[in-house]
């Protein structure tokens, strides 16, 4: 079920979990540093959506969204990031390294791509029509390695679809300063078919996901979806160099949540902002209250 | 597949990977120029991929890429085995190695296993010069999560042939990514049946891989050697030509599993003898020999009351045949250097 509620109930569920992680930040509970991906919560959820079971989702630095889109438990994830026992991975993998059934993220940029890349030839020779979903950013187009693995994905037709999120920076750095010529070509040169969309629309970015997943599932070949998105937040925490007034702008007019937002009657809206709110109020309480390292 | 024994540890790895893709449906092989009738740069997979022609990919030079993607696979339950054409190009698949597949399991918290072996061929000695010679396993050495196993052309009892039998069994059973460290002239190398071994006493540790070998009814050895892969060929030369002509007793320690380190028949030796030489191809500083002796220090205290590292010069190592001898440890170093020490 995928009713307007439902899309924007996955989309604030994504956003309050950052939120309330950002409010506790200082207070120290959360060990290291964290990528929250504020404004880029339409890809994840319009593009996991469509997974079915088996399929296999790689996901990157900035992999929260991906998380819980992909159906990933906000306490488990909660005291991953504060480092506990019960957290995804023990408390050992943190913030960008999660590993949880089919889903894997990492955080060194480049990397996920050969892992997806394998995962999907593995389930191609397993020939159970499980699909890969790869989810990279536009920075990681810096790597070598990217390239290496875009040729094999094309060589050997293998069935994932690459979402490039591309929110124009990386880290503090405009994408202008770091990228030449024309993104979609870095796959479409590798004979891999490539869709782009400007949006933070759910609407606009959940029907074409699931066009190329099931083109993906269907030929057992490559696709590369490349969405032009914003993030709204920092890239860590506070290493956002942007003016004020840009990410005013970005957020009255990119924002997916107030984007779905406005299309629910008042009262349903704010029915589930207060479910959303208080299941990660729960979740959050649950992994701060759990047993700690003895 | 053949029913002959092997007789070179060619034929052996060769071997090894037959009976692998025979015996473990999940092993595939990946790397440059693998397909017949070339077979491998070293012919290593000569006759694989017509014998298993969906089970031996061919690959773009793509070093980094092809090991990622063996990791992926792995993940998701395969048994890669990826060549890499030349030992020297291991630094093009560091950070796979390091920051992917070695890491896994750990920062999955166990829940993720990542099998990938990775083999290639070190070492110089044919002249291929600066990047195309090297021994560089010792980046690898103390990699957490990472086994690195380097053959000994040894017949032994295993019907692969010991290289192949050690390869065999890292694909079929090791849960953590290995990288198998061969060397070029080694290749070629006869295995040593018992007749080679006639006036020798060899002790085999299979806990923690490990060959000893000694003269036979020889008086006590009065230093340990420890060396692995092509070197042990020399050393185990140096043995026999210090005992002939000098009438110094040795102890040659060849250890296959090279991390992670577990040493106990070394120190047991060293124990002995009270003298260590380690030898190696890489170059000096930082190299095996330095892990091996700060560990036999730290195990033996006072126990250890000499030790001396041979290795190669830091250096490039050039083309031309001189320069390139002179370059790499030998039979005449190592003899001089013992000779040095007792």
């Amino acid at each position: 079920m995928h009713t307007d509620m439902e899309l924007f109930r996955r989309l604030y569920r994504i956003r309050r979990f950052e939120t309330v992680l950002l409010d506790h930040f200082k207070s120290g509970i959360f060990p290291g540093t964290t990528h929250v991906s504020l404004g880029q919560e339409a890809n994840a959820v319009g593009v996991l959506a469509h997974l079915q079971e088996g399929d296999v989702a790689v996901s990157n630095h900035r992999s929260h969204g991906h998380f819980l889109a992909y159906g990933g438990d906000p306490q488990a994830l909660f005291a991953e990031l504060m480092g506990r026992p019960s957290g995804v991975c023990g408390g050992v993998g943190g913030s960008q390294h999660l590993h949880w059934r089919n889903f894997y993220s990492s955080g060194v940029q480049g990397g996920t791509v050969a892992m997806a890349a394998g995962m999907a030839l593995a389930e191609k020779r397993a020939g159970n029509g499980a699909i890969v979903v790869d989810f990279m950013g536009d920075g990681t187009l810096g790597e070598g390695i990217v390239y290496e693995c875009l040729n094999m994905i094309s060589l050997w037709q293998l069935p994932v679809l690459i979402v490039l999120e591309h929110n124009h920076i990386a880290q503090t750095t405009p994408a202008k300063l770091t990228i030449a010529g024309r993104v979609s070509q870095r796959f479409e040169t590798f004979g891999i078919p490539t869709a782009e969309l400007d949006s933070s629309d759910i609407l606009e970015i959940f029907p074409l996901a699931g066009t190329l997943i099931s083109q993906v599932r269907v030929e057992s070949a490559p696709r590369a979806l490349i969405i032009h998105t914003e993030r709204l937040g920092a890239h860590s925490k506070g290493d956002d160099t942007r003016p004020p007034e840009e990410l005013e702008n970005l957020w009255q007019f990119r924002d997916p949540i107030a984007i779905q937002a406005a299309r629910l009657p008042e009262a349903e809206r704010a029915r589930i902002v207060d479910e959303v709110d208080a299941d990660i109020q729960r979740a959050f309480e649950a992994a701060l209250g759990a047993k700690g390292r003895s | 597949m053949s029913e002959q024994l092997p007789r070179t540890v060619l034929d052996s790895l060769n071997l090894g990977l037959h009976k692998a893709l025979v015996d473990d449906p999940l092993a595939i092989l990946l790397g440059e120029d693998l397909l017949d009738p070339y077979g491998g740069a070293f012919k290593v997979t000569r006759g694989l991929s017509s014998a298993f022609p969906d089970r031996v990919l061919t690959t773009p030079i793509s070093e980094a890429g092809i090991t990622g993607i063996a990791g992926g696979m792995a993940l998701r339950g395969l048994h890669p085995v990826v060549e890499i054409m030349f030992g020297d190009f291991v630094t093009l698949i560091s950070d796979q190695v390091i920051n992917h597949i070695a890491k896994f399991n750990n920062m999955y918290n166990g829940a993720a296993t990542a099998p990938v072996v990775i083999r290639t061929p070190m070492g110089g000695r044919r002249g291929y010069g600066p990047t195309h010679s090297q021994t560089l396993e010792k980046f690898f050495l103390g990699v957490p999560g990472l086994t690195v196993l380097a053959p000994f052309h040894l017949l032994d009892d295993d019907p692969l042939g010991a290289p192949g039998g050690l390869l065999y069994e890292a694909i079929l059973t090791s849960d953590s990514p290995v990288l198998f460290v061969e060397n070029k002239l080694q290749y070629l190398l006869k295995l040593l049946t018992p007749a080679d071994l006639v006036e020798y006493e060899l002790d085999t540790d299979r806990s923690s891989a490990f060959y000893t070998l000694r003269m036979k009814s020889a008086p006590a050895a009065m230093i340990t050697l420890a060396t692995y892969g092509y070197m042990a060929h020399l050393a185990l030369e140096a043995l026999h030509r210090l005992a002939y002509e000098y009438e110094i007793f040795c102890e040659l320690l060849v250890p296959t599993r090279l991390a992670p380190f577990e040493l106990q028949p070394l120190f047991d030796s060293v124990a002995r003898t009270g003298r260590l030489l380690t030898v190696e191809e890489g170059t000096f500083s930082l190299g095996w020999g330095a892990e091996v002796l700060a560990r036999t220090a730290e195990a033996l205290g006072a126990g250890l009351r000499q030790a001396r590292r041979l290795a190669a010069k830091e250096g490039v190592i050039p083309v031309a045949r001189e320069l390139e001898a002179a370059c790499l440890p030998g039979v005449d170093d190592i003899i001089a250097r013992v000779r040095e020490m007792v």
